[in-house]
């Protein structure tokens, strides 16, 4: 009777945070008033009771090793007061009720090498997926195309020059987990999948292989007398969405799946309503272990934004302001025909009018 | 001691530079375990061939059917054997966090004494979708490993065809534009559905997101399958003393530039003191002895640039609440869609009006579950059969601030018109 001695999990769901929280933030909860970054890498909250707390945040590599967890609960401990929170860019926060607490932690931190910024209009961490390390399906890897950007970016994340908040992602395949960002690294395939046939009868339930690829591309065919899928090659957009289903219809391709950049997303409501981001550069190559090609778009891109930007515009507020051609011409990138839309829909994203700027 | 390295050459280039190296740490790691040693050897052989080696499988925990992914290596010599045998099996334990993410030391220590022992010691704080992720066990060792996360607080999150790991922000635990309490919200919510979390039978994955305010620093609008996003229907607050300070730094140019002239429904005015007209839908405030702010909230669409810009000067106003939205998720299969209002404003003040948020998901997802085909995401479902239908369906009302704007076409079968406009006007006398 193996099973009954089976442990039965307790579904305690999502923990309470309360036992966690900063023990100002458990007094003040909900009654804050307003808030100030004395410099980058701080905030600084008053409640309306008066209370004061200030929270130091940091960079770190997302995947960490137990030591550097425990090396981030050291300084907690020694520099701070025990309590932490990550924020959504897997950047660390270190809260404190005194200003002359501040100083002295962010020596330590930065002492033990980890860069505090990432806040108001810095170029926060990048928001990014598992890659080589641990995807079932991935183009390239994350982690060390986040450490090459982020290494050359550090002093964008140090500092708050931006006009406004600067938010990157990375993905690992068109998926595209690492989300919608100012400026958004995403793996584009150029091949359609390469089969094999000896595999797809065994591994794939081929039917809904068949509905999941978006431009009926996908047919049942008998290929060497075995059961297998087609590609009509002409019809395919090499998303890659049939591998995930189907491992044999390999869509990896270590010279033809290239990098895209896109750029413009934004989640926030503020001015503009929420905006998807555009695809702008493409054909860039997967180069580990230090991705220059990527680096070397994403700082041109970076460049002419901090240059001509204003301030409060969100990437997406300068192109908005300034137009499409003056934003290919000030970055420097090429506008060629594959950068015109042609999924469904598309005719919105056509200039409707007569507005040119010339 | 661990056994020797395999070189590294790749890997070794992402040890230098200023930003924390996760090389360094895996290699720290593999000082201990082979299992790491042997991870590093098969990512560099992926940095070396550009390809990735890990393929999925089943290995889950006694009770659940989701919530653990299964990583075996498909790096295997001619003979079938894996080319590094100890990290055969890089299974990920996916862990949901506390809301707002909020933890003390001597928890994460914990977890980390945990992983020490039962697997790499890799943990990635978060995933995309809010997760801890736990990376790298065996199978052997993954229920050894969750046995001691769940007796320490901690629960499995989603993976796979299931309700997935939510995410709130820090909200009112110290954020001065905290519409609703965020960690509550979110925690009421995502407990109610552990069973559609734990044992995946939906047609797809679907997701919860929880942001304070419309700056939606939890990226739902574009994310999650139900966002709920604060927000506020009175007036926006003021305090002169704040403004005044805030002016005083930074003047007239940034006054007009960056805060009037970026209002998207240009609903502030800059106006000397004596010309201001008060109103019960206008909030002002004073910028010094002479010019004052005069913001028409009829107009305002919350969108919380001016308040950013002026933190405490301005601030939502008291009557909180939530506005819910619903469809949202990237490409696949049809292409990005936003989440569209389906609830333009709804109380999260009580333990009732959480109820209410918690029948509507559970409603949504029963519609979800009931219509979507597979693989078809909530936003996919409502392209598919339309808004109208999907809104019938929940008996949800429909509202005009459900579209930007009313249809372009003619598209449509009406002769139902008169029937519904009597609807309408019954409506609006009891209410």
């Amino acid at each position: 009777m193996a099973q009954a001695q089976m442990r039965r999990a307790i579904e305690s769901g999502v923990p309470d945070n309360r036992p966690f929280l900063h023990p100002k933030f458990a007094a003040n909860y909900g009654n804050w008033k307003y808030h100030d970054r004395p410099r980058p890498g701080v905030l600084h909250h008053v409640s309306h009771t008066g209370d004061e707390v200030w929270s130091v945040r940091a960079g770190t590599q997302r995947q960490m090793d137990v030591a550097t967890i425990r090396k981030l609960c050291d300084i907690a401990d020694r520099f701070a007061e025990s309590h932490v929170r990550f924020t959504i860019r897997s950047n660390i926060e270190f809260m404190v009720s005194s200003a002359d607490k501040v100083a002295p932690l962010i020596a330590e931190l930065e002492k033990n090498g980890f860069p505090v910024g990432g806040t108001g209009n810095s170029v926060s961490m990048i928001a990014h997926t598992q890659g080589w390390l641990h995807c079932d399906i991935p183009g390239t890897d994350a982690s060390g195309a986040v450490k090459a950007l982020m290494d050359e970016l550090i002093d964008e994340f140090r500092s708050e020059q931006m006009p406004n908040r600067v938010h990157l992602s990375t993905s690992c395949c068109e998926i595209n987990c690492g989300g919608q960002a100012d400026i958004a690294i995403i793996i584009q395939h150029t091949k359609p999948p390469v089969i094999n046939h000896d595999l797809v009868a065994n591994v794939c339930e081929r039917p809904a292989v068949v509905a999941r690829c978006p431009v009926a591309a996908i047919r049942p065919a008998l290929v060497n007398g075995k059961p297998s899928l087609e590609v009509d090659e002409k019809k395919c957009i090499c998303c890659g969405a049939c591998y995930p289903p189907c491992p044999p219809m390999q869509i990896n391709d270590p010279e033809h799946s290239k990098f895209a950049i896109w750029v413009g997303g934004k989640n926030s409501n503020a001015r503009a309503k929420p905006t998807f981001m555009k695809m702008v550069a493409a054909g860039i190559p997967n180069n580990p272990p230090r991705w220059p090609e990527v680096s070397a778009v994403v700082k041109q891109i970076l460049a002419a934004y901090k240059a001509d930007a204003r301030s409060w515009e969100r990437l997406s507020d300068w192109v908005e302001r300034i137009g499409w051609p003056r934003f290919f011409e000030k970055t420097g990138l090429p506008f060629t025909k594959y950068l015109i839309d042609d999924w469904r829909g598309a005719r919105v994203n056509l200039n409707a009018s007569a507005h040119i700027r010339f | 001691m661990a056994k020797q390295m395999h070189p590294t050459p790749m890997l070794d280039a992402l040890e230098s530079g200023p930003w924390p190296s996760f090389v360094t740490g895996l290699k720290r790691l593999a000082q201990d375990k082979d299992y790491v040693v042997d991870l590093l050897g098969q990512l560099e052989t992926s940095y070396r061939t550009r390809k990735g080696y890990w393929k999925g499988g089943t290995v889950g925990v006694f009770g659940y059917g989701g919530g653990i992914i299964p990583r075996f290596t498909e790096l295997k010599d001619e003979a079938g054997k894996p080319i590094f045998p100890d990290a055969a099996e890089f299974h990920t334990l996916r862990v949901m966090p506390p809301a707002g993410m909020h933890y003390n030391t001597d928890v994460l220590r914990q977890l980390c004494d945990i992983w020490e022992r039962h697997g790499s010691g890799l943990i990635a704080f978060h995933g995309q979708s809010g997760d801890i992720m736990f990376q790298g066990a065996t199978s052997e060792n993954v229920q050894k490993a969750f046995d001691e996360l769940n007796e320490l607080g901690f629960d499995l999150g989603g993976a796979g065809p299931a309700v997935r790991t939510s995410m709130s922000c820090v909200g009112a635990a110290r954020c001065e534009q905290s519409c609703y309490d965020e960690a509550t919200a979110h925690r009421t919510v995502i407990n109610s559905f552990l069973d559609d979390i734990h044992r995946p039978s939906l047609p797809y994955k679907f997701k919860f997101k929880f942001s304070g305010c419309p700056n939606d620093c939890m990226n739902s609008i574009q994310r999650a399958d139900m966002a709920v996003i604060g927000t506020w229907r009175d007036n926006i607050r003021t305090d002169d003393a704040l403004a005044k300070k805030w002016f005083a730094k930074h003047g007239m140019n940034e006054l007009v530039n960056d805060v009037v002239a970026r209002c998207p429904t240009k609903a502030i005015q800059l106006k000397e003191i004596k010309d201001l007209k008060p109103g019960a839908s206008v909030s002002t405030v004073a910028l010094n002895d002479t010019h004052a702010l005069e913001i028409e909230n009829r107009d305002c669409v919350r969108c919380m640039h001016c308040i950013n810009v002026m933190t405490g000067a301005l601030a939502p106003g008291k009557d909180k609440g939530a506005t819910v939205l619903v469809g949202g998720k990237r490409t696949l299969k049809i292409g990005d869609l936003m989440g569209t209002v389906v609830v333009p404003f709804m109380k999260l003040e009580s333990d009732e009006d959480r109820e209410k948020l918690v029948e509507l998901g559970q409603k949504i997802i029963d519609f979800f579950a009931e219509n979507a085909l597979e693989h078809e995401r909530t936003g996919e479902m409502i392209e598919r059969i339309g808004i109208v239908n999907f809104l019938e369906a929940l008996e949800i009302p429909i509202d005009p601030n459900m579209v930007s704007s009313p249809r372009t076409n003619p598209y449509v079968r009406m002769d139902g018109w008169d029937d519904e406009v009597a609807k309408m006007k019954a409506a609006k006398k009891v209410a």
